[in-house]
C-alpha cells in the first residue's frame, strides 16, 4: 500500500519502530556533526594552549555582553522550540505554529546581532583576517589567528542555524497544513534534536571565545 | 519504548537554570580565578549542555542506544584532541643527545661529500 | 531452507528490475538494490578514470627521464589518481553497492531505514564525483590525494577548491550511509536475529559505518579549512600567523587512516562469506571475527601519527603511535588465522569468488606484514615516501580489498543478476588478476627498500628494469580487470538462470528469489538457527 500520508513508512512494521528508528538516525547525525565542530574545536584548542596570551588579548576586544545577550537568545529559542514540540505531541496545532515562529524569530534575532552588530563592526574595526585585518597591537598575527578561528566558528554555527531556520519555514508550512497531529510529530522532534544541538555548540563557543583570560 | 511527553513545568525550570549558569560564567568571568577561569568556564558549559541535552533533547528518556552515540562521539572527539595534543606539547621536550642537531639548524655552507 | 515459488522462471516473476522501466524508475527509485546498482555502475565508472591516470604513470615510468609527460602533468596524474581511487572507487566500492544491495537482504528486512537519504547519498556522491571531474578536466590537482599545507593553501595554482569541494561532498555520502546502515542494523532485524546469530558481513559493514560516522566529518571540515584558506585568506595553517602545517596532517590523517580501514573491513566481511560458503564449513571463530571487526575500527582511530613519523611530529608521539600501529595489526590477524582454521578440514571449491577470496588472504597479508615494517619507527625513517609504502598499500587496497570486492561481485552475481555468469573465463581473469597485481606491486617493494622515491616523475637509471616489470605487471593486471567487465555484462542477457540459491550457501538472501522481489521476501523470515550452519545444510541436501 502506497499511501504517502501513512502514519508507517512501508519499511517499518509499526510507529514504535519508525520513532526509535527516527531518534537513532537523528542522534548519529549529531553524532557526526560534533566531531565536525570537534575538528575546529581541536585546532582552537591546540593555538589556545601555544599561544595563551595573545589569544585572551584578542579575546578581549570582542564584546563579551554582546555574547552573553546572543547566548540568552539561543536558550529562549531551545525553550520555544522545547514547548514547540510539545505541542506537538499534544496536538495543539494554533501552538505549534507559535512557538515554531517565535524558535524561528529569535534565531533571526541571534544572527542580525551576530552578522550586523558582531562581523560587520569587526570588519569596520580591522578585525577580519583575509578581508580587513590592521590591529597592530601586541602579538599581531597570533591575534589574527585567533580571528581566524572566531569567524570560521561563528561562521560554520551561523550557517548550522540558517540551515535550520529553512528546515523550521518547511516545518512551519506543514503545520500550518495540519500535517501533524499526536500520531505524526517526529519531524517536529527531530528538528528540535537539531536546534538544541546548535545551541550547545553556542554554549561552548561563548566561553571559549568571548570569556578567555579574565577581563578584570 | 514509549515516546515521553514532559511536562512544561520542567521545561521552565530547565530554562531558569540555563539562565541562571549563563549569568554565572559571564560574571565569573571578570573574578580573577587564575588558570582556573578556564576550568570553572568550561565546567559550566559542560553543565548547561547537560541540561540541554538530558532535558531538552529528552536523552533522560532515550534508549541506551542514543546515549551510547553521544558518549562515543564526544570520547571519538577527546582521542583526537588528545593525541594532537600529545604530539604539540611534547615537539621539544627530547633534548638532542651526541651532538645532534636539527637539521633545519645546520649550516649548509659544507655539505659531506655524497659516497 | 528456500520456499518453492522462488523456483520459477525469471520472466515470469515481478522482481525488483522488472517491476518498473524507464529512467525515472530508476533515477527517482527507493529499492536499495537498484540505488546498489546504481552505485555499482557510478564507481565502475570512475574507476576507469583513476585507471586510466594509473596508466599514463605507470608508462611514464618505463623510461628513467620519464616517457611521456613532464613532472608537473605527472604530480597531477599520481594526485587525481589517489583522489578518484581513494574517494570514489574504494571507499564507496563496497559499502555502497553490496552493503546496500544485502545488508536489507541479510537481515531480513523490506529496506534500509531511510530508503530516501539512500537516495539521497547517491546524488550527493554524484554531484561530488562530477566536480571533482571537474578539477580534473579544468587542469587536474597536484598535491597529492592528501592535500598538505602549505602547498595546497598557498603555493599552488591547480584546482584545489573544485577537488577539495568534490571530496567534501561525496563525504556526506558516506555519512548518510553510515547513518543509514546503523539504524537499519540496529532496529530492523527479523525475529530471532540476534547479533550472533548475523552473518560476519553484517558485522563488518557496522564496524565500516562506525568510521563513517565518525570520521567522515573530520576530513570534511579539514578540506573546508583548505578552501577557506585559499579563498579568504583566513589561515589556521599559516606558518605566518603562528599556524602549525602539522596540524593539517594530524586533521587529515584523523579521518584518512580509519578510511583504510573502511576500504578494508568490508572486503573482510566479504572474504568471511566467501571462505565459509566455499568450504562448506561453518566459519571457524565466529565471535573472535565479529569482535575483530569492532576492534579495528576503534584500534584504527588511534594510528593515525604513522604517516607522520617524518614530518616534525614529537618524537613521544610518534611512539605512542608507532605502538598503537602495532596493536590494531592484532584483529586483522585474528581474522587470517580464523580462515585459515575454517579452510582446514573444509570441502573446498574452486570457483572464481574463491580465487579471490584466497588471493585476499595471501596478498593481504603481505600488505599487513609489511605496514609493520612502517610502523617501525627506526625503518619508516628510510622507507617512508618511497615506493615501499606504495607497495604496501596496494598489496592492501587493491590484492586485497579490491579482490574482496570483485569475489563479492561475482559470488553475490547471480542474486543481484538472476544469472549464472561463466565461471571458467571468471577463474582466468582472477588468475591473470593475480599475476599481474603481484608483477606490478612485488618489484616497488624492492624499488622502495632500495631507495626510490614516490611520486617522482623520474628516477636514476639503475631502478630502470623493476620499473618496467611495474608497467608490465600493469598491463596484465588492467587486462584482467577489462575481462569481467565483459561477461558479467554478457550474462545479463545470456547467461543461464540462477535459482535462488546456485552456490548451495547459508544465509537469509539466498532463500528469496534471484533476482529478489521488490521488497526482498515475499514473507518476513525468521531466523532459527545459528549463521553458517552448514553441517545442517549438508544433511538437508543428503536427505533430499
Amino acid at each position: 500500500m502506497h499511501n504517502s500520508h501513512a502514519v508507517v513508512a512501508e519499511q517499518f512494521d509499526d510507529r514504535v519502530q519508525q520513532h526509535e528508528a527516527s531518534s537513532l538516525g537523528m542522534w548519529i547525525f549529531l553524532a557526526t556533526e560534533i566531531m565536525f565542530f570537534g575538528g575546529l574545536f581541536t585546532g582552537y584548542t591546540i593555538y589556545r594552549n601555544l599561544y595563551t596570551s595573545a589569544f585572551e588579548t584578542a579575546s578581549h576586544l570582542l564584546n563579551a555582553k554582546i555574547g552573553a545577550f546572543n547566548t540568552v537568545v539561543l536558550i529562549c529559542s531551545s525553550l520555544t522550540m522545547a514547548l514547540a514540540v510539545h505541542a506537538a505531541q499534544t496536538g495543539k496545532r494554533k501552538r505549534l505554529i507559535a512557538f515554531l515562529l517565535s524558535t524561528m524569530g529569535l534565531g533571526a534575532v541571534f544572527l542580525y546581532i551576530k552578522f550586523v552588530l558582531e562581523w560587520h563592526h569587526e570588519y569596520l574595526d580591522g578585525l577580519a583576517p583575509g578581508l580587513h585585518f590592521t590591529y597592530a597591537g601586541p602579538h599581531a598575527s597570533r591575534v589574527e589567528l585567533f580571528f581566524c578561528f572566531y569567524f570560521i566558528m561563528t561562521g560554520v554555527h551561523a550557517v548550522h542555524m540558517i540551515v535550520g531556520e529553512g528546515v523550521m519555514t518547511v516545518l512551519l508550512v506543514m503545520a500550518w497544513r495540519g500535517a501533524f497531529s499526536p500520531e505524526k510529530y517526529n519531524p517536529i522532534e527531530m528538528m528540535g534534536l537539531y536546534w538544541h544541538f546548535v545551541d550547545v555548540v553556542w554554549i561552548f563557543l561563548f566561553p571559549l571565545l568571548y570569556l578567555l583570560g579574565a577581563r578584570f | 519504548m514509549v515516546e515521553h511527553i514532559a511536562p512544561k513545568r520542567m521545561y521552565f525550570f530547565v530554562f531558569g537554570s540555563l539562565l541562571v549558569l549563563t549569568l554565572l560564567t559571564w560574571r565569573i568571568a571578570y573574578v580573577d580565578l587564575g588558570p582556573w577561569n578556564t576550568v570553572v568556564a568550561l565546567a559550566i558549559a559542560v553543565c548547561k549542555a547537560s541540561l540541554v541535552a538530558l532535558f531538552f533533547m529528552h536523552l533522560r528518556w532515550s534508549g541506551s542506544m542514543m546515549r551510547i552515540v553521544v558518549c562515543a562521539a564526544i570520547f571519538w572527539l577527546a582521542i583526537m584532541m588528545t593525541l594532537t595534543l600529545g604530539d604539540i606539547l611534547t615537539r621539544n621536550l627530547v633534548s638532542p643527545s651526541h651532538g645532534w642537531q636539527s637539521p633545519a639548524t645546520v649550516s649548509h655552507t659544507a655539505l659531506p661529500a655524497s659516497p | 531452507m528456500s520456499s518453492p515459488e522462488v523456483e520459477l522462471p525469471i520472466e515470469s516473476r515481478v522482481h525488483y528490475l522488472n517491476v518498473d522501466y524507464g529512467i525515472k524508475s530508476w533515477l527517482l527509485t527507493t529499492d536499495h538494490k537498484r540505488i546498489g546498482l546504481m552505485y555499482l555502475v557510478s564507481i565502475t565508472f570512475f574507476f576507469c578514470f583513476g585507471g586510466v591516470a594509473a596508466i599514463l604513470m605507470r608508462l611514464n615510468l618505463l623510461e628513467p627521464q620519464g616517457l611521456l609527460v613532464e613532472p608537473e602533468t605527472y604530480n597531477k596524474l599520481f594526485s587525481m589518481h589517489g583522489i578518484i581511487m581513494v574517494f570514489f572507487f574504494m571507499i564507496p566500492s563496497i559499502p555502497a553497492v553490496l552493503g546496500n544491495f544485502l545488508i536489507p537482504m541479510m537481515i531480513g528486512a523490506r529496506d534500509v531505514a531511510f530508503p530516501r537519504l539512500n537516495l539521497l547519498s547517491w546524488y550527493v556522491f554524484m554531484t561530488g564525483g562530477m566536480l571533482t571531474l571537474y578539477a580534473v578536466i579544468a587542469g587536474g590537482v597536484d598535491t597529492g590525494w592528501t592535500f598538505y599545507t602549505p602547498l595546497s593553501t598557498a603555493y599552488t595554482n591547480t584546482h584545489v577548491m573544485a577537488a577539495a569541494a568534490g571530496v567534501f561532498i561525496a563525504g556526506f555520502s558516506s555519512i548518510l550511509t553510515g547513518m543509514n546502515f546503523v539504524v537499519t542494523i540496529h532496529k530492523m532485524r527479523a525475529p530471532g536475529l540476534s547479533w550472533f546469530r548475523l552473518p560476519l558481513f553484517i558485522w563488518a559493514m557496522y564496524a565500516t559505518s562506525i568510521i563513517f560516522i565518525l570520521g567522515t566529518p573530520v576530513i570534511a571540515i579539514t578540506l573546508a579549512l583548505i578552501g577557506l584558506e585559499r579563498w579568504f585568506h583566513v589561515g589556521i595553517f599559516d606558518p605566518a600567523l603562528g599556524g602549525d602545517p602539522i596540524l593539517f596532517q594530524h586533521m587529515f590523517w584523523f579521518y584518512s587512516h580509519p578510511a583504510v580501514y573502511v576500504m578494508i573491513l568490508p572486503s573482510m566481511g566479504v572474504v568471511s562469506e566467501l571462505i565459509s560458503a566455499f568450504s562448506k564449513k561453518k566459519i571457524f571463530g565466529y565471535h573472535f571475527i565479529a569482535f575483530s571487526s569492532i576492534a579495528i575500527a576503534a584500534i584504527g582511530f588511534l594510528v593515525w601519527g604513522h604517516h607522520m613519523f617524518v614530518s616534525g611530529q614529537s618524537l613521544y608521539a610518534g611512539l605512542v603511535f608507532s605502538a598503537l600501529s602495532f596493536a590494531v595489526a592484532i584483529p586483522s590477524a585474528v581474522k587470517v588465522f580464523n580462515w585459515t582454521a575454517t579452510l582446514y578440514k573444509g570441502s573446498i571449491s574452486y570457483e572464481a569468488p574463491m580465487l579471490y577470496a584466497l588471493g585476499f588472504i595471501g596478498l593481504f597479508t603481505i600488505g599487513g606484514l609489511t605496514g609493520l615494517y612502517l610502523a617501525t619507527l627506526a625503518i619508516d625513517q628510510h622507507v617512508h615516501d618511497t615506493y615501499f609504502v606504495v607497495a604496501h598499500f596496494h598489496y592492501i587496497m587493491v590484492g586485497g580489498a579490491v579482490m574482496g570486492y570483485l569475489g563479492g561481485i561475482h559470488y553475490w552475481w547471480p542474486k543481484i543478476s538472476g544469472r549464472l555468469y561463466p565461471d571458467g573465463w571468471a577463474r582466468v581473469a582472477a588468475i591473470i588478476i593475480f599475476v599481474g597485481f603481484n608483477l606490478t606491486f612485488f618489484p616497488q617493494f624492492i624499488l622502495g627498500y632500495l631507495g626510490m622515491p614516490r611520486r617522482y616523475a623520474v628516477y636514476p637509471p639503475e631502478f630502470h628494469t623493476l620499473n618496467v616489470i611495474s608497467t608490465a605487471g600493469a598491463s596484465i593486471l588492467g587486462l584482467g580487470y577489462i575481462i569481467p567487465l565483459i561477461y558479467l555484462t554478457w550474462s545479463m542477457r545470456y547467461g543461464p538462470e540462477a535459482g535462488p540459491n546456485p552456490w548451495h550457501a547459508t544465509g537469509l538472501e539466498w532463500t528469496t528469489a534471484s533476482p529478489p522481489p521488490p521488497h526482498n521476501f515475499e514473507e518476513t523470515p525468521v531466523v532459527t538457527e545459528e549463521p553458517y550452519s552448514y553441517d545442517r545444510l549438508a544433511e538437508e541436501i543428503q536427505v533430499a
